[in-house]
């Protein structure tokens, strides 16, 4: 999860030694031991963002959602096809995970967040919101956008690759 | 005789379906369309199977540097 949300390995490495830090001194005022893997991530998410804040280098704020409802399902379903073309898990095992890294990582850094919380380590959408210290809401719309966003990148990365079936290519925000 | 979820209505919420966050009345009504509809079910799949590959990314294993670091911080306490 450090790695996805730094880029960095070296800042990953960092992160998580800081929160691994901060985890083992308040590790008595944390009442249920089977919430400690969550705990840590959420102490992970809080200084990263500290962090970004602080250095200014991250502007965690996000503009108008625009809209963008991009679906990859949509670009490569072919309805009419004969039963032995799946052009949909084509596509998924043609996905190398450094493609998907790649996508990842070029969220902007509010929708990266809230997708590697629910995605990758499994948050609810009020836990994310609870941690971020923004409504569900605005959880729930970050989400879809940064959902769209991720699917149009790994779009066009397929379609420069040509493993992307289905489609011309073209059409992605 | 009830009404069941269009189509639209479902692909709607099919992600917050998956993310298990539909209250308890939504829900069933989402499964209830999935079980026939065929369309709508292969986009539920593929959703997931999307979902379970970005998933796999947060496997990374941790470095050696870093398992160095943690032994000395518990070494402390």
């Amino acid at each position: 999860m450090a790695l996805r949300l730094t880029r960095n390995r070296t800042d990953a490495e960092d992160r998580v030694a800081e929160a691994l830090a901060k985890a083992w001194a308040h590790l008595p005022s944390l009442h249920d031991l089977q919430c400690f893997e969550k705990w840590v991530f959420r102490i992970l998410v809080n200084t990263f963002i500290g962090d970004r804040r602080r250095q200014a280098k991250g502007d965690l704020s996000v503009g108008q959602d625009d809209g963008c409802a991009f679906s990859l399902f949509e670009k490569v379903h072919q309805p009419f096809l004969l039963w032995w073309s799946n052009p949909e898990q084509q596509l998924l095992e043609k996905l190398r995970r450094e493609d998907i890294e790649r996508a990842l990582d070029a969220l902007p850094e509010a929708y990266r967040i809230v997708v590697i919380m629910v995605e990758v380590q499994g948050f609810s959408y009020a836990e994310v919101a609870e941690t971020l210290s923004v409504p569900v809401g605005t959880v729930r719309s970050r989400l879809s956008r940064g959902r769209a966003l991720l699917q149009a990148s790994l779009w066009r990365q397929a379609s420069q690759l040509g493993i992307a079936v289905g489609g011309s290519g073209g059409d992605v925000p | 005789m009830t009404v069941g979820l269009s189509c639209e209505e479902v692909i709607g919420k099919l992600l917050e379906y998956l993310d298990r966050e539909l209250d308890a009345a939504a829900e069933p009504a989402v499964e209830r369309h999935l079980e026939t509809c065929r369309g709508c079910f292969s986009r539920a799949e593929f959703e997931r199977r999307l979902r379970a590959r970005v998933a796999e990314t947060g496997d990374v294993k941790a470095p050696e540097s870093l398992r160095r670091r943690m032994r000395a911080l518990v070494a402390r306490y």
